[in-house]
C-alpha cells in the first residue's frame, strides 16, 4: 500500500513537473465584433484594454510574445488569424517583403494627427511608402550602469564593455542583432553590414568579450542591476528606465559610438479578418487618453505628441526615455537581413555561445 | 474473452492520448528531420551533429548530465538507505516531505536558486557576512549542475528506496548470523539487491539531464550551451525547425542508447524498471 502510495506520488509530481510547459491553444473568433490583437508582453495598460472593448463593443482577444522571433514564429504557425499586429522595425520589413502587409487606410483614422511626424519620418527604413504601419513606440539601445561601480567617462565608449577591470560583472544583451551592434558601431561599420569580413570581425570581439561577462540576460536585465549584481549592461532605454525606478544610482547612456534606434509600430498582417475592427483598436492606440496611460506604463519614448501635454517636465527631460536629437543623430535603425546574411549571423552566435 | 475486451476498451483514452500527443508528433519530427525547407530528402540536418559548436554542446551535454547523475546517486543512497533503516512507523510521511517541494514548480525554485546564487545574493552575503571571500558561481556551468542535481534527486531517491524496501529482511538477518559484518552484507546483499532501483534512479536523472535546456537558461545566463539549448534555438531564434528536429532526433539516439546500455547492465529477472 505504502509503495502504491510512493509511486503514486513520484508519478503525480512528473506530471506537475512536465506540465508546465504546456500552454493552451485558442481558435479563431470570426464573428465580425471581435478582434485577435498580437503584442509584446507588457506592452500595454490593462485599462486601456478594457476601455477600448467597453467603448467599440469590439471583444479583443489578446495575445503576447516574448522576442521578435517568438512573434514571427507564432505568425507564420497561421494557427490564429491575427488582425492587428504590433512589433519592431526589421520584422515589419521583413513581412513586407514577404508580402505580408495590408495597406492601412489612415482616412479612417482620426487621431493620426497626433502622431511625431519626425518618427514616421524615420520608419521609411522599413515602410518607404509609409503605407502600412503606425508607430506605437520608440527607444534605443544602450548601457545602463551603476554610477557607484563604474565612472561616467569609462561607459561614454562601447570600449568599456572590453574592459577586465569589469570582469564577471558586464552583462551583455542576449538578442543576435543588438549584440552585433555593439562591435560593429565600435569598429565604426555599418550595423547593416553584411560583409562577412566585418561580421567576422565583430564575431572575434564578442568573443573576446565573452570572459568578462557575467550573463547574457533580456529581461532580467533591469532586476539584475537594481540589486547591483553586476556594474553595467546593455540594454534597452525602456528596460532602463524602470530599473532607474527602483534604484537611484542607475543611470544610462547611448556611448558616443552610437547605437541603435528601434521603432515598434502596429500594422495589419495578410491574416486579417476583421479590418474594420483592427482600424478602430489602431486609432484608439494614437487617441491622447490611452496613449497617454499606456505611455505611464510602458515607459519607452512615445510618438504621440500629445502625450507631452500630460507628463511634466522632469519626465520629458529624461534622456533615457526621450532620446536627444543628438542621441538619435548617432543611432541607426536596423534593417532586415537577407536569409543568408541571416544564417550567417546565427551560426556566428550560436559559435558566440558555445564558445 | 469479454473481459479482454472490456480492459482493452479501457485502455483506450489511454492509447488515443499516447497516438496523439507522442507517435504523431514523433513522425512530424521525423519527417522534419529528413527534408529541408524545400521539403525535399536529405541527411543534412542528422549529420550537421559532426558540427563542432553541436558537438562540442552534446559533449557538455553528456558530461554535465554526467556529474549530476553521479553526484545525485553518491547523495541518494545513503539518504534512501538511512530512510529504510529508520525504525518510524509512518515512513511514508518521511518519502512524502522529500517530494514536498516538488509540489511547487520547478522554475519557481530554480528562480530562487538565482537569488541565492547572484553576485550579491544570499549566499554571497552570509559568506561575507562571517568573513569569507564571495565567489562568483551563478551563470557557471556549476550553478547549472548545482539546479539539477537539486531539481532530480528525488528521482534518485526514490527508486532506491523503493528497491531498499523490497529487501526482505531475513536475508540480512541470515547474513549476520553467517557471521557477516555490517560492510560485507551492505556490498554482497544490500548493494546487488538494490541494482534496480540504481539502475532506474540513473535512467531517470541522467536523461531528463541530458536533455534540458531550462535550467542552463536560467542558471547559465546564456553562458552555458547545451544541446538542448541548441535545438530551443534552432527552433526559436533560427526558425530553423528541420535542423532543430534533426538534433532531436540524434539527442534520442543517444537517449536511447544510454537507456540500453543501463538495461544490458540490469540482467536480473523481475525487472523492476520504472520506465
Amino acid at each position: 500500500m505504502k509503495k502504491k502510495f510512493i509511486s503514486f506520488l513520484s508519478l503525480l509530481c512528473l506530471t506537475f513537473t512536465s506540465c508546465f510547459s504546456f500552454t493552451g491553444c485558442k481558435s479563431d473568433a470570426s464573428s465580425s465584433d471581435t478582434l485577435v490583437v498580437l503584442n509584446y508582453g507588457k506592452y500595454i495598460e490593462a485599462d486601456v484594454l478594457k476601455r477600448f472593448q467597453e467603448e467599440t463593443g469590439i471583444t479583443v482577444k489578446y495575445e503576447e510574445y516574448e522576442s521578435v522571433e517568438d512573434m514571427y514564429a507564432k505568425y507564420k504557425a497561421g494557427s490564429i488569424n491575427y488582425d492587428v499586429i504590433c512589433t519592431s522595425d526589421y520584422m515589419i520589413e521583413t513581412l513586407g517583403k514577404e508580402g505580408e502587409l495590408i495597406p492601412i487606410d489612415y482616412s479612417s483614422l482620426k487621431y493620426y494627427k497626433n502622431i511625431d511626424p519626425a518618427i514616421i519620418e524615420a520608419s521609411s527604413s522599413f515602410d518607404p511608402t509609409h503605407k502600412y504601419t503606425i508607430p506605437y513606440f520608440y527607444g534605443t539601445v544602450g548601457i545602463l550602469y551603476n554610477t557607484k561601480m563604474v565612472d561616467e567617462k569609462t561607459v561614454s565608449s562601447w570600449n568599456s564593455l572590453w574592459d577586465s577591470d569589469y570582469s564577471n560583472q558586464i552583462v551583455m544583451i542576449n538578442s543576435q542583432r543588438d549584440a552585433f551592434m555593439v562591435p560593429l558601431k565600435l569598429l565604426g561599420y555599418d550595423i547593416n553590414t553584411t560583409d562577412k569580413a566585418e561580421l567576422d570581425e565583430a564575431f572575434n570581439m564578442l568573443c573576446d568579450e565573452k570572459k568578462y561577462v557575467y550573463a547574457y540576460l533580456m529581461d532580467e536585465t533591469y532586476e539584475c542591476m537594481v540589486s547591483e549584481d553586476a556594474a553595467m549592461a546593455v540594454c534597452y532605454s525602456g528596460e532602463a528606465a524602470m530599473g532607474m525606478e527602483y534604484n537611484e544610482d542607475l543611470a544610462y547612456v547611448v556611448p558616443e559610438e552610437g547605437g541603435n534606434l528601434w521603432i515598434d509600430s502596429w500594422f495589419v498582417p495578410r491574416t486579417c479578418k476583421h479590418y474594420d475592427a483592427a482600424m478602430k483598436w489602431i486609432d484608439f492606440m494614437c487617441e491622447e487618453e490611452a496613449a497617454t496611460a499606456n505611455f505611464e506604463y510602458v515607459w519607452y519614448a512615445t510618438p504621440n505628441l500629445t502625450v507631452a501635454a500630460n507628463e511634466d517636465e522632469e519626465t520629458l527631460a529624461d534622456e533615457t526615455v526621450f532620446p536627444s536629437k543628438e542621441t538619435l543623430e548617432r543611432c541607426d535603425i536596423y534593417s532586415a537581413y537577407d536569409n543568408e546574411t541571416l544564417d550567417y549571423t546565427t551560426t556566428l552566435w550560436k559559435k558566440l555561445k558555445a564558445y | 474473452m469479454t473481459n479482454k475486451l472490456r480492459t482493452s476498451f479501457l485502455a483506450m483514452p489511454y492509447a488515443i492520448w499516447i497516438l496523439i500527443c507522442t507517435i504523431l508528433p514523433l513522425f512530424y519530427i521525423l519527417g522534419y528531420a529528413i527534408s529541408n525547407g524545400d521539403g525535399s530528402f536529405t541527411i543534412s540536418n542528422l549529420t550537421a551533429i559532426a558540427d563542432p559548436v553541436h558537438l562540442k554542446s552534446l559533449g557538455l551535454s553528456i558530461q554535465t548530465a554526467f556529474i549530476t547523475t553521479v553526484i545525485c546517486l553518491i547523495m541518494a543512497y545513503p539518504v534512501a538507505l538511512i530512510l529504510h533503516n529508520l525504525k518510524i512507523t509512518n515512513k511514508g510521511f518521511i518519502v512524502f516531505l522529500f517530494i514536498l517541494p516538488m509540489w511547487m514548480n520547478f522554475m519557481l525554485r530554480i528562480l530562487a536558486w538565482q537569488n541565492i546564487l547572484s553576485n550579491n545574493g544570499i549566499l554571497n552575503s552570509i559568506l561575507s557576512a562571517i568573513g569569507l571571500p564571495t565567489i562568483h558561481i551563478l551563470y557557471t556551468k556549476g550553478a547549472v549542475i548545482l539546479g539539477m542535481v537539486y531539481d532530480f534527486l528525488p528521482y534518485m531517491i526514490l527508486p532506491i528506496y523503493n528497491s531498499l524496501s523490497k529487501i526482505n529482511d531475513d536475508i540480512i538477518e541470515a547474513a549476520a548470523d553467517l557471521g557477516a559484518g555490517w560492510l560485507n552484507t551492505f556490498i554482497k546483499i544490500t548493494l546487488p539487491l538494490s541494482k534496480d532501483g540504481i539502475i532506474s534512479g540513473i535512467i531517470m536523472v541522467f536523461v531528463p539531464a541530458l536533455s534540458s535546456f531550462v535550467v542552463s537558461n536560467l542558471l547559465g545566463g546564456g553562458k552555458v550551451l547545451l544541446i538542448g539549448n541548441v535545438i530551443e534555438q534552432e527552433f526559436t531564434l533560427a526558425r530553423n525547425w528541420n535542423l532543430g528536429s534533426g538534433l532531436s532526433i540524434i539527442l534520442m539516439l543517444f537517449v536511447l542508447l544510454s537507456m540500453s546500455i543501463m538495461n544490458r547492465v540490469d540482467n536480473s529477472e523481475n525487472g523492476g524498471m520504472l520506465i
